[in-house]
C-alpha cells in the first residue's frame, strides 16, 4: 500500500501514536479510523491543531449486513480545512446495546442537527448534545428507521398513527 | 403534535434568557402551511410584540425516507428519487448523485458528456437562483421581479424537455452518461436562452438592486459572520455571502469546469442583501459558463463505452437489436446488474444551494448499501434559529427566503 500523503498523518501520529494501519484511502478520500472513546480528542486536535475548521457532515451506516463487518454502527465525520481545501474522513465504530458517542457540538455548532439526524435514524446517542430530540421522524416514533433490521415498508406505524377526527378537535 | 416550548436547545435558550419570566410573550406558529415558507416547514416563534425572541424549527413534514429507499433501488433507478430532493434544480441533484457513483466505480465520463452536464448544471443554478431571488423579492412585496424571472424558468423547462422529454423531474443522467444525446435543436435553444437572459437580468437588477424598500428590508437582516458560517458548516451562496471563498467548481474541479473561465462570487456582508447580490452575480457567471461550454461541446460519444457492463446501452440499440436488448436486461435485471467495490466514498458537487455531497457505501451488489445525502438546505436551516432572534416578524420571511430552504431536500 502506498504512503498516504495528508497533513493530518504526522499530526495524529505525534499526538495519538496512530500508525499506518489506522489510515486508508479510496480515490481522493483519506480516512482515519479512531476508537469511539478517543474520537472527541482526535476531532478536537484536528480542529485546533490541524486546521480542520469545517465539519461537512456526520452520518451513520448500520453494518449489520455488511460483508466482513466486525462492528454494528459506523459513524462518519467528514472534515474540511477551508483554507487549504483538504478533506479528511474520520471513521468510528460503536456497538449495541447502548451505542454512544461524545457530541461534537462543542467544537462545531453545525454538528447540532447532524447528530440529531443520526440519533433519529440510528439511535446513536451523543452525550453532551444540548438538545437531542428526534428531528425528522415524529416524536411518538419509537424505532430507528435506517437500521438494517427495520423493514423498508415499516412496521405498520403509518396505519396506526393516532387520528383526530373533526368531531373531537 | 405535542410540543413544549421548554424543549429548546440550550444555546437558543441562553439568548432568550432575559425574557424567561415575561408573561407578555406570545407564541406564533409559522407554518406548516404558510405562503412565505413556500414549502412545508414549521417555525414556533416566541414574540415580544413584533420582535422575535426565540425560534424553534419543527421539520420532518415531508420526510419520506429517501435514504431508506436508496437501499432498495439500484444506482440508475435512484436518480428518480434524488430528482425530488431539491426540486428547484432537479438535474443538479442527478449530476451530484452520478458524480458520486462514477467516482465509486472509477468511471471517467466522456468529454462530450462532461460539457453537456456542465451546461445542465449551470442551467440548474440559474433555475434555482431565478426562483430564489424572485420569490424572496415576492415575499418582500416585489411582485414584478418574480414574474420576469419565472418566465425565464419556463425557457429552462423547455430546454430540459428538449433534452430528456420531461420538463421537471427529468431523470436525465445515467451511470457513465446521460439518457439521450443532445440534438442541434437543444443547442439552439440554449443559445437563444443565453441571448435573451441578460436583458431580463438587467431589468430585474434595475428593479431590485438599488430599490430603497428592498434594501431596507434586506440590508443588515440575518447577518451571518464568516466564523459562524464556517462553524455552522455553511456552503454555497450562503457561505460566499459571508466571505468564505470556497466553490467546489474551482477548489475540486469536476466536469468541464477546469476548461472554462468564470469567477467565484464572494462578498463580506453576510446579510440577506449580500446573499441576494451573490446569487444575482452568480447568474451572470453561469450564463458566461453556458455560453462558453455550448460553443465548445466536443463531438464523439456521449456515453462511456457500454462494454464495461456498468453503463446502459444506447436506447436505439435496445429497441432495434437483440444484443442491445440482452445487454440492457443484464444491466437492469435484479440479481444481474454490475459489480461494485466493497467500499465507501464521499463525493460532492457545487449544487446551486451549496455543497451537495453523497456518501455511498457499496457492498458489491447492484444496490447501494447506504446512500447518505448531505443536503445543504438542512444544514443552512440549522443556522436559522441562531440568526433570527432580535429581528422583526416580517424579517423571518426575508431570512427564510435568502437561506433558500427547500423542504423536500430539508426532510428527504
Amino acid at each position: 500500500m502506498t504512503e498516504i500523503q495528508h497533513s493530518a498523518v504526522l499530526l495524529l501520529s505525534e499526538q495519538f501514536g496512530f500508525d499506518a494501519s489506522a489510515w486508508s484511502r479510496n480515490r481522493d478520500n483519506v480516512r482515519v479510523r479512531v476508537d469511539s472513546e478517543r474520537v472527541f480528542e482526535v476531532l478536537k486536535c484536528l480542529k485546533t491543531l490541524g486546521g480542520f475548521d469545517m465539519l461537512v457532515d456526520i452520518t451513520g451506516v448500520d453494518e449489520l449486513e455488511y460483508p466482513n463487518a466486525t462492528d454494528r454502527f459506523r459513524v462518519v465525520y467528514c472534515l474540511l480545512n477551508t483554507s487549504t481545501g483538504e478533506r479528511l474522513i474520520v471513521l468510528t465504530y460503536v456497538n449495541d446495546p447502548q451505542p454512544t458517542l461524545p457530541s461534537a457540538y462543542p467544537l462545531w455548532k453545525g454538528a447540532d442537527w447532524m447528530e440529531r439526524e443520526v440519533f433519529d435514524m440510528f439511535g446513536i446517542t451523543f452525550t453532551g448534545h444540548p438538545d437531542l430530540r428526534r428531528i425528522l421522524m415524529p416524536e411518538e416514533f419509537t424505532e430507528y428507521p435506517l437500521r438494517k433490521d427495520y423493514p423498508l415498508r415499516g412496521r405498520g406505524e403509518r396505519h396506526n398513527f393516532p387520528v383526530i377526527t373533526r368531531a373531537e378537535s | 403534535m405535542p410540543f413544549e416550548v421548554s424543549d429548546l436547545s440550550a444555546d437558543v435558550d441562553a439568548a432568550a434568557g432575559e425574557y424567561a419570566d415575561k408573561e407578555y410573550l406570545w407564541t406564533l406558529n409559522f407554518g406548516p402551511q404558510h405562503p412565505a415558507t413556500h414549502t412545508t416547514l414549521r417555525l414556533i416563534l416566541t414574540l415580544d410584540g413584533e420582535k422575535v425572541v426565540k425560534a424553534v424549527p419543527d421539520i420532518g413534514y415531508l420526510h419520506s425516507g429517501f435514504e431508506k429507499l436508496a437501499e432498495d433501488l439500484d444506482y440508475n433507478q435512484y436518480v428518480t428519487i434524488v430528482d425530488r430532493m431539491n426540486y428547484l434544480s432537479p438535474l443538479a441533484n442527478e449530476i451530484a448523485w452520478h458524480h458520486a457513483v462514477e467516482k465509486l466505480l472509477g468511471i471517467e465520463i466522456t468529454p462530450r458528456c462532461k460539457y453537456v452536464r456542465t451546461i445542465i448544471a449551470e442551467l440548474m443554478r440559474l433555475h434555482d437562483h431565478l426562483l430564489n431571488t424572485g420569490t424572496s423579492a415576492l415575499d418582500l412585496g416585489a411582485f414584478t421581479a418574480f414574474l420576469y424571472f419565472f418566465q425565464q424558468r419556463e425557457l429552462i423547462y423547455d430546454i430540459s424537455e428538449c433534452a430528456s422529454g420531461q420538463r421537471f423531474h427529468s431523470s436525465y443522467t445515467r451511470v457513465g452518461g446521460v439518457l439521450f444525446d443532445v440534438t442541434n435543436e437543444w443547442v439552439e435553444k440554449v443559445r437563444s436562452f443565453c441571448r435573451g437572459f441578460r436583458a431580463v437580468h438587467t431589468e430585474v437588477d434595475g428593479l431590485l438592486t438599488r430599490n430603497r424598500i428592498f434594501i431596507d428590508r434586506t440590508k443588515g437582516v440575518g447577518v451571518l459572520s464568516k466564523e459562524d458560517a464556517i462553524n455552522f458548516s455553511c456552503t454555497g451562496p450562503v457561505a460566499r455571502a459571508s466571505g468564505v471563498v470556497r466553490d467546489l467548481r474551482k477548489d475540486e474541479p469536476y466536469l468541464a469546469y477546469p476548461d472554462l473561465d468564470f469567477k467565484v462570487i464572494c462578498t463580506t456582508g453576510g446579510d440577506c442583501y449580500a446573499r441576494y447580490l451573490v446569487r444575482m452575480h452568480e447568474m451572470l457567471e453561469s450564463i458566461k459558463l453556458i455560453e462558453q461550454a455550448v460553443e465548445n461541446i466536443p463531438s464523439g460519444p456521449i456515453n462511456v463505452d457500454p462494454e464495461g457492463k456498468a453503463v446502459l446501452p444506447n436506447k436505439s440499440n435496445v429497441y432495434q437489436s437483440i444484443e442491445g436488448l440482452i445487454h440492457h436486461f443484464e444491466v437492469i435485471m435484479p440479481n444481474r446488474g454490475f459489480a461494485t467495490p466493497t467500499e465507501s466514498i464521499y463525493a460532492a458537487t457545487e449544487s446551486p444551494n451549496g455543497e451537495l455531497g453523497f456518501y455511498i457505501t457499496a457492498d458489491s451488489s447492484s444496490k447501494p448499501y447506504r446512500a447518505r445525502c448531505r443536503p445543504p438546505s438542512y444544514i443552512h436551516f440549522a443556522v436559522f434559529p441562531h440568526i433570527i432572534p432580535g429581528h422583526m416578524l416580517s424579517d423571518v420571511v426575508a431570512v427564510l427566503g435568502s437561506l433558500n430552504i427547500i423542504a423536500a431536500e430539508l426532510d428527504r
